[in-house]
């Protein structure tokens, strides 16, 4: 199997990031850049299909040099080799990574490609659909299981309330979810591989953005937390907050 | 839960390679999913998380500084070591499980064995399909190993091993357990499988210390192995004390580990416990007590990245790493200590880990060249004079 996973450098989760002075951006300093945690799953899918079914995995991102250094983390993952689509920032308008992907992509003659269900940074939850729609496949996304057998796949997808399950025929645009699998822990070993596989660089030409981002503003200040002091008989009370106030059960 | 940071008061990552800082993270996420989860129950029980194994394996932590076509990662030495700080930073005697493994099994084995012995050992040990381990102490010999009794005898095309080994990690887990011995006088390295007639490797028990970790002794009643079983490379004192200089190595690495662990620990505490209705940590008393656990753990991530890279280049010393072990692991032990002490009462206590890295650093102080030893090895290296034989 031919298999391309388009990889996003996202800002670790786990850090809290500030708005820049320009209102517009994030301060850059300080971040920890890693694989957006949707595209991790990505690859992971990928990887495992391959060792299943054979064939090569090849990462495609987005972005300055400064990105290979997330690209090398999904190679260290295992994937066999890497197109650095060279663009002096990652666009805020998704339609223009989408047109930039799509002309690497339709050369690759690629039986899946997989991309994160949404990217943690700016949560546009587009790209998968507007690569297919670009390149005329279907696109599966949300998807929580996936099955590939010959040049046909079914897929579980995560819908409101429950999960659907679609059948669709290769080549297919796969966008991942949670739960799908357990990315697997990079090795000693992968990584040092890693450094010796190719990222090829390929130029880029952006459109220009239909969209701009005009203002970021930080959320609203967490409200104080509530405190029960009488164990077991506010169990009542606090269930009832938890279905009435914060609604998660 | 958020991942751990290491404390870098003087910018260190900024000398460290993508690569030395990718495999820090790896390391450091598989320690925070897998092993501080599992280690403090494990250390109460007394018992080695084995489990952990065929992970570690996987991972590429046994023997990483090896060459690949061993099955091993090819990492440089900077790598190595730091794999090593993130061990230890969940717990001593992981970061030992891999020391063993990998500097004083493997790299024996590597450096004084045939290629067929390579061939044959290596891949299963970096896997942790095998596991070894190393005999050189005797319950009559620790700092003075050159004194040891254990005794190999050639007869036809075997040879026959005689004597008691002590204090000896994975002993009782292991597959096949380097031994050294004295043949015709000459200190000698061998190669002794389980199951072997006359050898058995019963676990020493009540250890207040590093209690995650197995310890054992090996019993030799004229236990006959092939010949070829000797590393033939092997000969005289120097060659486990060559062993002994790899595995010190990453022990000035891995201490600072515990370090960072005890500090990070002893830092948040102090942030937030109140006493005369503010926290510790704005007293200056406990400011000094942190101000001296992040100024040591500064020193050693200098001390040891410069010795990281001297090994790289192949100019680094024997006594050079002797000067590292013995200013990390006793710094270390201070930093627990304070540690502990920050922590008050709840330092006692398993909810915290305080106690339990002070607990085996005593350990680690005294494995691998004592503390004193070391600072006669460094007092023979710049006087001339040795003060030990
Ligand atoms: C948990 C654990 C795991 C271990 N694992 C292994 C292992 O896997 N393999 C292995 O071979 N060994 C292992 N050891 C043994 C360890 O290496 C020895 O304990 C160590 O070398 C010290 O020897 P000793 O305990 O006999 O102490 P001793 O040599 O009796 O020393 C006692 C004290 O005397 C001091 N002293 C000794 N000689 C001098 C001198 N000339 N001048 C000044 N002071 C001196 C020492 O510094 C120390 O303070 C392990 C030990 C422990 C506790």
């Amino acid at each position: 199997m031919n298999i391309a996973v388009c990889i996003k450098q996202t800002p670790d989760t786990a850090i809290r990031v500030k708005v820049a002075d320009d209102g517009k951006s994030i301060v850059q300093d300080g971040i920890q850049w890693v694989i957006n945690p949707y595209d991790e799953f990505a690859v992971e899918e990928a990887l495992q299909l391959t060792e299943k079914h054979g064939g090569e995995v090849t990462i495609v991102s987005l972005g300055p040099a400064g990105i290979e250094k997330t690209i090398r983390e999904a190679l260290a993952m295992g994937a066999h080799k890497a197109i650095r689509i060279d663009a002096d920032h990652i666009p805020d308008d998704p339609s223009v990574t989408a047109k930039a992907l799509v002309e690497v992509l339709k050369n690759g003659n690629y039986d899946l490609i997989f991309l994160g269900r949404q990217a943690v940074d700016d949560d546009h939850h587009q790209m998968a659909s507007l690569v297919s729609q670009a390149l005329g496949l279907p696109c599966v996304t949300v998807v929580v299981k996936l099955e590939i057998d010959g040049g046909k796949g079914t897929a579980l997808r995560e819908v409101e309330g429950g999960y659907e399950k679609v059948a669709f025929a290769l080549p297919a645009v796969i966008g991942a979810n949670r739960h799908l699998n357990t990315p697997r822990y990079r090795s000693l070993k992968g990584i040092m591989q890693a450094k010796k596989k190719t990222i090829e660089v390929l130029p880029a030409t952006l459109a220009a953005p239909k969209l701009v981002v005009e203002k970021l503003t930080p959320p609203p200040a967490k409200k104080e937390g509530k405190i029960f002091k009488n164990g077991a008989a506010d169990a009542a009370e606090v269930a009832r907050l938890l279905r009435d106030e914060a609604k998660v059960i | 839960m958020k991942p751990f940071e290491s404390p870098d008061y003087f910018n260190m990552d900024e000398l460290l390679s993508d690569e030395e800082k990718m495999i820090r993270s790896a390391v450091r996420e598989w320690v925070g999913e897998n092993v501080m989860p599992v280690i403090e129950k494990a250390y109460l029980d007394a018992v080695f998380p084995r489990d952990l194994i065929p992970q570690m394996g996987e991972l590429g932590l046994f023997g990483p500084n090896l060459p690949e076509k061993y099955g091993c990662a090819g990492t440089n030495n900077v790598a190595y070591g730091i794999m090593m700080q993130e061990l230890e930073r969940a717990d001593s005697g992981v970061r030992s499980f891999a020391s063993v493994q990998g500097s004083l099994v493997m790299y024996p084995i590597y450096a004084y064995g045939t290629e067929k012995q390579r061939q044959h050992w290596l891949p299963k040990l970096a896997s942790g399909e095998k596991i070894g381990c190393f005999g050189l102490t005797e319950p009559d010999h620790g700092s003075d190993p050159g004194g040891m009794k254990t005794t190999a005898v050639k007869d036809g095309n075997s040879y026959i091993l005689n004597g008691a080994k002590m204090w000896i990690t994975n002993g009782t887990l292991a597959d096949v357990a380097v031994v050294w011995a004295k043949l015709d006088g000459t200190v000698r390295g061998f190669l002794v499988e389980k199951g072997t007639p006359g050898f058995s490797a019963p676990e020493m028990h009540n250890k207040h210390s590093l209690r995650a970790s197995v310890t054992s002794e090996l019993i030799l009643q004229d236990c006959r192995i092939p010949a070829e079983n000797l590393l033939p490379e092997s000969g005289g004192l120097k060659s486990p004390l060559g062993c002994l200089t790899q595995a010190r190595y990453g022990i000035a690495w891995g201490v600072m580990g515990a370090a960072m662990a005890c500090y990070d620990e002893a830092l948040n505490y102090a942030k937030t416990r109140i006493q005369f209705d503010k926290p510790i940590a704005s007293f200056q008393l406990v400011q000094q007590k942190l101000v001296y656990m992040v100024t040591e753990i500064t020193k050693m991530q200098l001390l040891s990245l410069q010795l990281g890279r001297l090994k790289d280049q192949k100019k680094f010393k024997f006594t050079h790493v002797s000067m590292a072990k013995r200013n990390n692991v006793f710094q270390a032990l201070e930093i627990a200590r304070l540690a502990r002490d920050i922590l008050g009462a709840n330092g006692i206590t398993a909810e915290y880990q305080s106690m339990r890295h002070m607990c085996n650093l005593e350990t680690v102080k005294t494995y691998e060249g004592t503390h004193d030893i070391h600072t006669l090895i460094i007092g023979a290296d710049i006087t001339g004079i040795p003060a030990y034989s």
